[in-house]
Parts: C-alpha cells; sequence; structure tokens
C-alpha cells in the first residue's frame, strides 16, 4: 500500500493504493494520525485505487472519523469508493458514518 | 473442469473435485499470499468476480484471528490453508496449533450504533459469517493433534 497527502486550503487530501489488510492498516494509522495530531480534522480519502480492504482498514476509518468528529465541523469524506469496499462498508453498517463522493474535486470542494 | 482452471493450482480430478494445502507463516505480510492461495481456487471453482473477493475477505479476516488470537500475535508459527473445492462449493480449512479461539462465540456487533458507540472489534468475525455460508469452529480440546480447525464453506449458485 501506498498513501499520499496534499495539504488543501480547506482540507487534507490523502489517496491511498493497495490493499488495505492488518499487515498495511498500521501505515494509514499513521499517515491518518499524523494529520489529527497536527490539528488537522477535515479529511478527504480517495479510496479509487485501493484494490482490497479488511476490517483492519475499516477500524482505521471509523477511529479516524471519531477523532475527527469531536471538532467543529470535522469530518473524514470518502471519495471515489471502488464496488467492492463499498459493499464492505456496506456490511459493517458504515454508510451511515461516512459522506461519500463520486469525484474528488467535489469531495475536496464540500469543505 | 477447463484447461484454465487446471493451470491455476487446482487440477480437477474425474469426480470434479479437488483439494490443494499450503503452509503460511502466522505473520501479516502472510496474508498477500493467502488471498492469492484462496482467490485462485474461489475462480477455479467458477466464483464470480464478488464471490472471490468474498472468499478473499473472509479468509483473510479468519488468518488474522488466528495470528492474533490463537497465536497471540505474529510468530514463526504456522497456520495450515487447505481449499477443497467441488462442483457448487469451495471449502476453506484453516488448521493452526495455537490457543483454542471459537470466534462462532464472538456476539455480533451493534451496525446501529452511533458513531461515538461503535465498538471496532467483532467485524472481522461478523465478515466471516456474513460472507460465507457455514463456519465451523472445532477448538483443539476436540482434536486429537491438539490443533484448531476452522472450517468454512461457500457455495456457487448453479446457471441452469
Amino acid at each position: 500500500m501506498e498513501i499520499t497527502t496534499v495539504h488543501y486550503k480547506h482540507c487534507e487530501l490523502v489517496k491511498a493504493t493497495g490493499r488495505i489488510d492488518s499487515q498495511t492498516a498500521p501505515q494509514l494509522a499513521e499517515a491518518l494520525d499524523a494529520i489529527t495530531n497536527a490539528g488537522h480534522f477535515k479529511i478527504v480519502i480517495d479510496m479509487s485505487e485501493v484494490e482490497f480492504m479488511s476490517s483492519a482498514g475499516l477500524r482505521v476509518l471509523i477511529n479516524t472519523q471519531k477523532n475527527c468528529k469531536r471538532f467543529n465541523r470535522g469530518e473524514v469524506i470518502l471519495a471515489k469508493v471502488p464496488q467492492r469496499i463499498y459493499e464492505a462498508l456496506d456490511l459493517a453498517g458504515f454508510i451511515p458514518l461516512f459522506t461519500f463522493f463520486d469525484e474528488v474535486t467535489t469531495a475536496v470542494g464540500h469543505f | 473442469m477447463t484447461p484454465s482452471s487446471a493451470a491455476s493450482g487446482l487440477p480437477g480430478s474425474p469426480s470434479g473435485f479437488s483439494r490443494e494445502t499450503k503452509i503460511f507463516v502466522a505473520q501479516f505480510d502472510s496474508l498477500g499470499a493467502v488471498r492469492e492461495f484462496v482467490g485462485l481456487a474461489a475462480e477455479a471453482c467458477g466464483f464470480d468476480a464478488k464471490g472471490i473477493y468474498a472468499v478473499e475477505l473472509a479468509t483473510d479476516e479468519a488468518f488474522t484471528n488466528i495470528v492474533e488470537h490463537a497465536y497471540g500475535g505474529e510468530s514463526n508459527d504456522w497456520v495450515e490453508c487447505t481449499c477443497q473445492a467441488s462442483q457448487n462449493s469451495l471449502i476453506i480449512i484453516l488448521h493452526d496449533c495455537g490457543q483454542a479461539f471459537d470466534p462462532t462465540g464472538v456476539p455480533e456487533p451493534d451496525l446501529s450504533a452511533p458513531l461515538e458507540q461503535r465498538e471496532t472489534g467483532g467485524l472481522g468475525i461478523y465478515f466471516m459469517r456474513k460472507l460465507m455460508d457455514e463456519v465451523h469452529f472445532s477448538p483443539a480440546p476436540l482434536n486429537s493433534d491438539g490443533c484448531n480447525t476452522l472450517t468454512m464453506i461457500k457455495r456457487r449458485e448453479l446457471t441452469a
């Protein structure tokens, strides 16, 4: 898995690529923790190139969402989620807990 | 079976029944190879992309649970994985010699709880149950070899 982070004026854009499992999820947690520890709580995650995500990845997403929502208008937004990943989020009952966008630009513009 | 399914590592026998076993080290960096192993078996068995992903995800969760709970973290112990394919189903058997951990006894997570009250544990087992048609656990004390056996079955809907 590879992670890139881009800083925008109103939010942080994180792109995760590849497979998020018990081996790689700690890297994603580290990248997201670095953002929230720096005081940024508006995060867009570009999921378009995530090929696989287990419950280890879901745990990272929910923990970061809990972290961000404690702050005024803080939120994790998920953009371009592939179908299989969306189905896993749905199975876990995560759909009501996140806002989804089909395009990264509209997700970034949401903040 | 077709030649392509034979090439993927599960050569068909005349009865259309095949079985293959691989041994993996109980570490998270084995997960990619574990998913590939069961994914190829699911493909050879005739599952569609959604079915293949379901088998890969359920097995990933099962293997992770064995590493975390049976072996108490990553170790140099082993997990034996067997794929047994028949015409209309795939059976995944995971065998380990760690502590007995019964995933079938873990309660289901509350999927309607608000964000602040969402528990982050138990989701993997819930996925296994939802993605596979059957999940059975046979803990160490019941087995003559003193090891744990997890059996997961996924059936394929046959098209007429």
